[in-house]
Order: structure tokens, then sequence, then C-alpha cells
């Protein structure tokens, strides 16, 4: 792709050009007696990238369609900026989108995909030409204005919707999983694109939905959490990962080992407790507002559990191997531990344990965190072909 | 090789005898003769060799040459393209509500339409006279409103009223492949432009217009060959001086006992009708019939 950025000067009669963020003020969207979103409340600052993180049916691409005005909320306020757009008709919110399948119009050819929005926005002829040039430009598509968008990769067409949506010079860039229809190696490739494409256009919003935790933590600034139509957590893609404020985000941003322990002993100056797993006591940085005497899960990263005793691990737990892994990257050990399956990824090892071997699995407190005990909640959480030492 | 015979024959278990091509292709092709193309050909042969012979165009002189035949023929495409321009743009209108603006029934006013596809198309005709007609439940009313004896509804005895009863019939035609290319058609599209700015006549012109093209050829063309074939209409709706060349072919063949004049305008209507398919199967594979919808 080329680096050339377009320049600031407006171009358009349709899209403001200022910084926008967006806002979201309780707002509910129902069809019928189904909620697909509940109680939605959420800041997007303006530039910055949100993504909007969860399993199906969780109300993530809803969120993004009450943007985009597609469906209108039952109840509550979505503002562009210090605007209530709530009932503002799509054509006037001045917003890019992408969807997942491109959506290019298949009779116009990728440089009148592009030139579409500035159309409809009735801006200068004169000035589309260079508009038009200048998105394909800067997502490397120059080459191909004039092909039609099936004689495009689906990576080329992605691009070009990309372009497209640019071209008006939104105030919002709202993307709707929009790698999902790639495969593995194109994905890698666009994510880095548009990471580098929101560098390059800083002052763009972007509201990011995708249920894949990678794409959210490679992008976003921050991250929403949702599941079951609400939003569960907020925070930044660091903070989710390293202390997540709840279970669902645990396992759901990053994979999780979540064991069952009793607070002990907390000790508010040095921001530490002590809990304990079975006949062990462990240290732990991050406790919230445990008590002694509380019931925890306790929430370590996979990849925070180490064989070997390194700076700061004063954390050890043993168990017996059930199963090792080898994925090339990484080892993967599944570790039973007082009846608890926890998940270990290592870097490769030479002379890996077998089942049935007992092992010491060492981490630090700060790698570690408490989070509310659910009813049942013993075990670990992970998807079983999640990428080790990725997330 | 030479042995393979007499291995079959002692085994008693040869294979039976793939059945040739020509065969297969032959049926077909006698059931066409048999029930089209013999009475097609009984139909040219008495249109110029006539009742005894020999052999002339004399009949299909007579015919192009007459007052008849060119007022008929003129009214007959005048009504065909009034009709199927009306159908295409009735149909486009109504499909795009049914398939596009959510209301509730949406899906009963879809199999109705299929109901309607069912109906014999004289029915329209009957039910107009009934409507509209001078004697018919709308001039009643109107004639009490406004306290006169005349009927103030006067079109369905003439063009008009034949058209209208054509595209109230034909319409369906061309919603159906257009309701079918509308369900294929990604909502995603309409979405992406009406973000980028573009208001719902600008869509429909630009995002949904050129998608619709194959299935509006189809049943356009369809709709252009029906109506220009119409008889049921025309004859229930008994129109003064509306004669087309349906209206012909019956006056000469049935109430004239003028065979050989009936098949002339005959042949002529199918090479009309024959000329309008073979222009529409061109259309259609320039137009990128490959997404046309049948009906």
């Amino acid at each position: 792709m080329a680096s050339e950025q377009p320049s600031g000067e407006p171009r358009t009669g349709g899209a403001a050009q200022r910084r926008s963020g967006i806002r979201f003020e309780s707002v509910t969207v129902a069809y019928g007696g189904t909620v697909a979103l509940a109680e939605f409340s959420l800041d997007v600052e303006p530039g910055e990238v949100m993504a909007l993180l969860g399993p199906s049916g969780s109300g993530k691409t809803t969120a993004l369609r009450a943007v985009a005005g597609f469906v209108t909320p039952t109840s509550g306020r979505i503002l562009l900026g210090d605007t209530d757009v709530t009932h503002t008709p799509p054509y006037k919110r001045g917003i890019g989108m992408v969807v997942q399948q491109y959506a290019l119009f298949p009779h116009m050819r990728v440089e009148q995909n592009v030139a579409f929005g500035l159309r409809a926005s009735k801006a200068p002829a004169a000035q589309i030409a260079p508009r038009v040039e200048e998105c394909l430009k800067l997502v490397g598509m120059a080459g191909y204005a004039r092909r039609y968008p099936q004689e495009l990769s689906g990576g080329q067409q992605q691009r070009v919707a990309i372009a497209r949506a640019l071209a008006i010079q939104p105030r919002v860039l709202l993307l709707d999983e929009p790698l999902s229809a790639l495969d593995a190696q194109l994905r890698s490739g666009m994510l880095n694109e548009i990471a580098r494409l929101h560098r390059e256009l800083p002052d763009v919003t972007i509201l990011y939905v995708t249920h894949d935790q990678i794409e959210a933590l490679t992008l976003a600034d921050r991250i929403a959490v949702m599941n079951e139509s609400r939003l569960v957590d907020v925070g930044s893609a660091q903070a989710l990962y390293r202390q997540p404020p709840s279970r669902f985000t645990a396992s759901f941003v990053g994979n999780a080992n979540l064991l069952p322990v009793v607070v002990e002993r907390c000790d508010e100056d040095r921001h530490e407790a002590r809990v304990r797993l079975g006949d062990r006591v462990l240290a732990v940085a991050a406790f919230g507002a445990a008590r002694p005497g509380d019931s925890r899960m306790l929430c370590i990263r996979p990849h925070a559990l180490a064989l070997d005793r390194v700076n700061g691990s004063e954390n050890v737990i043993e168990g017996t191997v059930t199963e090792v892994q080898w994925r090339g990257s990484a080892h993967r050990l599944y570790v039973d531990v007082g009846g608890a399956e926890v998940c270990a990824d290592s870097r490769p090892l030479r002379e890996p344990p077998t089942r049935g071997h007992r092992v010491a699995l060492h981490f630090a407190a700060h790698d570690a965190t408490l989070l509310a005990a659910t009813p049942g909640a013993a075990g670990s959480t992970w998807p079983a072909d999640s990428d080790p030492g990725v997330a | 090789m030479a042995t393979l015979p007499i291995a079959l024959e002692s085994s008693g278990r040869a294979s039976p005898r793939p059945v040739p091509g020509w065969v297969l292709g032959i049926v077909p092709l006698l059931v066409l003769a048999t029930i089209f193309y013999y009475p097609l050909f009984f139909i040219v042969r008495q249109s110029i060799m006539g009742d005894a012979g020999p052999a002339s165009l004399a009949a299909y002189k007579a015919m192009v040459s007459s007052a008849l035949f060119h007022a008929a023929l003129v009214r007959t495409i005048e009504i065909a393209v009034l009709s199927t321009l009306g159908c295409l743009l009735l149909g486009f209108v109504l499909a795009l509500i049914v398939s596009f603006v959510p209301f509730p029934g949406a899906r009963i006013v879809s199999g109705f339409i299929d109901t309607i596809l069912a109906f014999p198309s004289f029915l329209i005709a009957l039910s107009f006279t009934f409507l509209y007609g001078s004697a018919g439940a709308f001039n009643f009313v109107l004639m009490d409103l406004m306290s006169t004896n005349e009927p103030p509804i006067d079109f369905v005895y003439g063009m008009w009223g034949v058209v209208l009863a054509e595209v109230t019939f034909y319409t369906p035609f061309v919603m159906r492949p257009l309701l079918a290319a509308f369900s294929q058609l990604d909502t995603a599209l309409i979405e992406v432009a009406s973000s980028l700015g573009a208001r719902p006549m600008r869509i429909v012109r630009e995002v949904i217009l050129p998608e619709a093209v194959p299935a509006l050829l189809a049943g356009g063309s369809l709709c252009l060959l029906l109506t220009l074939n119409e008889f049921g209409i025309v004859l229930f709706i008994g129109a003064k001086g509306v004669i087309t060349l349906p209206m012909v072919i019956y006056g000469k063949a049935i109430q004239e006992f003028d065979y050989t004049a009936g098949c002339v305008a005959a042949v002529i209507n199918i090479a009309l009708s024959v000329g309008l398919y073979s222009l529409y199967r061109f259309a259609l594979a320039r137009g990128g019939g490959g997404r046309a919808v049948a009906v």
C-alpha cells in the first residue's frame, strides 16, 4: 500500500470535517419483545479506535447499526460530537461504513464505487476524480480503478470498500467485522493496513465490531466487551487483558485460567492480597474490593505460567500433566491442579513433560487477578484452538 | 477382442446396449411436431395455398395492403407497448414496496400476486366492466353523487380500458421476477449507499435499478409477448374500434369464415411474436441475462 495521506482540505459537501466522538446514552433497541441492545452507554472519544467485542448475539452489531441509523433505538440517545442523531436518517449522518462482505456495487467500476459517496453528497465534479485517486492510493489500489469488483480478490475488495468509506471524509468510520470474510493470511495483512490507516488518519473515530479478540487487541485503543445485549466492561486493551474486571472479560479477551480461591489477607499498602488455593497460599497484586474470607476466582493467563522459576514469580502451583500439545511457536500444557484444569503456554521445550508428570507452574503476583466468584465457576476458560502466546 | 461376444454369450449376462442419442432426441421432436409444428404447418400452408391452391402470396398482399390490417397492427403494438410500460412501472414500484418497505402482510401480498398469475385474463376484463363499466359500481355511485344520468367514467370501452386491464393482469408477470431478484439483493448495498449519503431515490436509481435490469428485461419481454397476443381481455371488454391482430384472426376465421385471411394474419402475428422473442433473447444475452430470473 502507498503511504500517501489525503490532505485535510474538505472536498465534499457531505460530512462535517471536525473531529467527532460517539456517545451512546442508555440506548435500548428492541424488536417486539426481543431486546437486542439493553441500556447501552458508552463514550467513544474523537479519533479513538473503539472495538466492540463480544460473541454472536451480544448486541455489538446492533450498537453499530444504531450509530449508522439502520436501527432506531427504542429508548436512549446517540450523539455524534454534540449532535443528537438518534432520529437522523443514515444519509445525513456523514458516516463511513465497511461491512463484512464488502458490499461493493457490482455494476460499478472501482473508481465509480469510490466516487459514489462524493456524487451522492453533490461534491463538485472537479474534486471527485482527484479525491478518488487519492483514496485509492491510500489503500494501494490506484492501479485497479477501471476494474469491476468481481475482478478483484477479497482483500482487494475490502481495500476498495475502505477507500469508498474514507472518500467522503467521514466523521466516524464504522467497521462491521471487516476481516471476517478473509482467510487468515489476508486477515493478518489487512489488520496491519487498518492500523496503518488509522495512524495516517488520526482524526477519524473508528467503531470496530468484531468477535475476534486478536483484532480488538491489535487495533483498539479501548475495548468494549459485550455479552447478552449488554456492555460488560470497557477499558484499554492492556487493562482488560492484564487485569480483567469480570470473569466474562477474562475469558473473552484472551485466554484465562480461573481457579477458585479464598482470600486470607489484604494488604492495601503493598497492593497485595494473599489467597488460599488448596494447601497453597498465593500472592495476588490486583484484588479489587476483596476482603479476607471472600471467595474469589483467581485469573492467570496461560502465558504467565512458567515451568521455570523466574524473577518475580513468587507463586507456584503443582499439578499433573494431562495433555501436551506442540503448536510450533509454543508448547501448551494442560495440568490438573487439585481437580481444576490449568492451561500453560510455554516457549518450545527441548524435552517437554509427558502425561502423568508432576510439574510446578510459577507465576508472579502482578500476573494474577482476583475476580468475583460465580457459583460453579471452578476451572479454566480458553478456546481450544486459540493461538498460544498471542492472546 | 473377438472373443468378447463369445464370452458374453457363454456367460449369458450381456449388458444392455445403450440407446443411441438420436433416438432420445427424436421423441420430444415427434411430440412437438404432432402438437405444435403440424398445426402450424397447416396454418402456413392455408395462408399460401388458400382453399384450392396454387401457391400464391396474393392473400398476404391483400392483407398487408388492407386498412383493417394496418390499423390492427398499429393498435396491437400500441396497446402492447403501453401495457408493458405500465406493467414495468407499476411492477417495479410494487416490488420495491413489497421487498424493501417493511409492512405487516407483505408475505400475504406476495402470495396474492402469485394467485393473480393463475387467473384467466378475461376475469380481469369482466371485473372491469362490473366496476368501471357504464352500469358498473363506480359509475352507479358517482352518478348518484353527481345527480347525473350520464356515467362519469367512460374509458373502459376504449383503448385505455384495454391497456388498464392488461396492466392490471400482467403486472404480476413483471413483479414475480423482480421480487426474486430483490430477494437476492444484498441489503448491505443499500445500507452502505445510504451511509455514503445517498437518498432513497438515488439508491433506487443507482443501486437497485441496475441490479433489477435482467429481471425487468425478462418480465417486460414476457409482458410484451403476452400483451401482443392478448385476446380474452380485448374480446370481453368489447371496446369499440379497438381491433388487434388476434381480433382480426378471430374475425376473419370464425366470423367471416375466411380461413385463408385468418391464417395470413395468424402467420404475421406469429412472425411478430417470434421476432420479439428473438430480440428478448438477444437483449438478455447482451444485458446480463445470466442474472435474469425466468418466470
